[in-house]
């Protein structure tokens, strides 16, 4: 803690001591985030941190108060001495938060002011990270706070070397990717989210089996297991691989893939027990339940625009629902039969 | 590989008379779309916009303008059902706050 006294009033300066180590507690939290355990409660407290022995001339860089995004900057901090201006984004990351505007201007200067930053450093230059843009207006921030601000790089894998470099960004460290581990990283919790409509849906088929309805059974699970998959964690990962631009395309893609698998495997067309009606159905059913998590997808990657994600829903959705309903109804009227 | 999303679709436009070459928006710009030729700025990559509205929020000269939203079909589903604007609101699931 340190103490300045500004008039006759004595004002605390809570600052917070942090590390370039990760510990096991931490690794774990970031695993459980992933899964979607505790993850909307995964914060840090906003404020300044001390990482390493900052001194007044040392480097300012501001983040969020996602555990995950404070974890993923101070790790990549190794050996430096900075200081970490946290802002709180009730706990979500940085890209998010900006959009929402919690990663804002308004909210940086807030917490430049509360922890006193200009009686903290001599110098006037805060690097804030550069999906941090989209909330903060870089001159507001200067014309309140006479602080100037640089974006760093997107990553922070990158840090070390901009600020090692004099603050320079090479365009690679501007542009936002999307690799396959990215991408991978993020599928758990789109199966996550998943498994509460997928056991709505199974419940209702165990339902329709007891009125007489059915029977559904193994195929229709695995098949529909195989679709799920396919939507939100096959088409993700294949992403830019799978020709075409709509996510729902990708996805609608690659279940027509499995559907006509399914369908192959079980039989069709040489065994004469399975009709026409049951394997129209699935290449109904199957793409389009693809198709819908795979265009969900959207949200969690790099390079989709509002307007592309509109033009696309405009067509995928109806098609999608259309789909769905006429193939849910051959597959009951073929069980009747 | 890159990656292509649709074309023709962004909203972002371009005041060339109000700019003065500042850069700016080739700091803040995650996808690469601007360039400054000549002493100003120009869009050589607009196809790849993503409507974040890092580069209008940023531009002290008021020469850009984007309807700013989050590329996300289940913020816009959201949005259907409950009315209002699309917006990155991951509380009840989904993988993109994380």
């Amino acid at each position: 803690m340190n103490m300045l006294t500004i008039g006759n009033m004595k004002k605390e300066i809570k600052i917070m001591q942090t590390s370039a180590q990760l510990t096991f507690q931490d690794k774990l939290g970031a695993w459980k985030a992933r899964w979607g355990i505790n993850r909307m409660n995964y914060k840090v407290e906003p404020g300044l941190y001390r990482l390493g022995n900052p001194n007044e001339n040392s480097p300012v860089l501001v983040t969020a108060n996602y555990k995950l995004t404070f974890d993923s900057l101070r790790k990549e901090l190794s050996g430096l001495d900075t200081w970490i201006l946290v802002l709180d984004t009730k706990g979500i990351n940085v890209w998010c938060a900006a959009g929402k505007g919690t990663f804002g201007s308004n909210e940086l200067i807030n917490r430049m002011a509360i922890v006193q930053l200009d009686k903290i450093v001599a110098h006037r230059t805060l690097i804030l990270p550069q999906l941090g843009a989209p909330g903060v207006s870089a001159h507001e921030v200067t014309k309140y706070t006479g602080f100037k601000v640089i974006y760093g790089p997107v990553r922070a894998k990158d840090i070390k070397e901009f600020i090692q470099s004099g603050m320079k960004a090479t365009p690679e460290m501007r542009t936002l990717k999307f690799s396959v581990y990215d991408r991978l990283v993020l599928t758990p919790i789109e199966f996550v989210g998943t498994i509460k409509p997928s056991l709505i849906i199974f419940g209702v088929l165990f339902l329709l089996n007891l009125m007489g309805l059915g029977p559904f059974g193994l195929v229709d699970f695995y098949g529909y297991m195989g679709a799920v998959i396919i939507g939100c964690v096959l088409t993700p990962v294949l992403l830019p691989f799978i020709p075409g631009r709509a996510f729902a395309w990708k996805g609608w893609l690659l279940g027509l893939v499995w559907a006509i698998l399914v369908n192959w495997l079980n039989g069709w067309p040489s065994n004469p027990q399975y009709s026409l009606l049951q394997a129209l159905g699935y290449v109904l059913v199957f793409p389009a339940v693809s198709a819908f998590l795979a265009m969900n997808f959207t949200g969690s990657s790099t390079y989709t625009s509002l307007s592309g994600v509109l033009k696309e829903m405009r067509i995928a959705v109806p098609a999608i629902i259309i789909s769905i309903v006429i193939g849910c109804l051959l597959i009951l009227v073929n069980s009747f039969i | 590989m890159k990656h292509q999303y649709l074309k023709n679709v962004t909203t972002l436009k371009l005041d060339q008379s109000l700019c003065t070459g500042c850069g700016k928006c080739t700091e803040v710009c995650p996808h690469q779309v601007f360039a400054i030729i000549n002493s100003k700025c120009s869009t050589i990559d607009k196809d790849s916009c993503i409507e974040c509205g890092a580069c209008v929020k940023n531009c002290p000269f008021h020469a850009l303008e984007v309807r700013p939203g989050v590329g996300c079909a289940a913020a816009v589903i959201k949005s259907w059902l409950t009315g209002g604007e699309p917006s990155c609101d991951c509380s009840s699931g989904g993988g993109c706050c994380s």
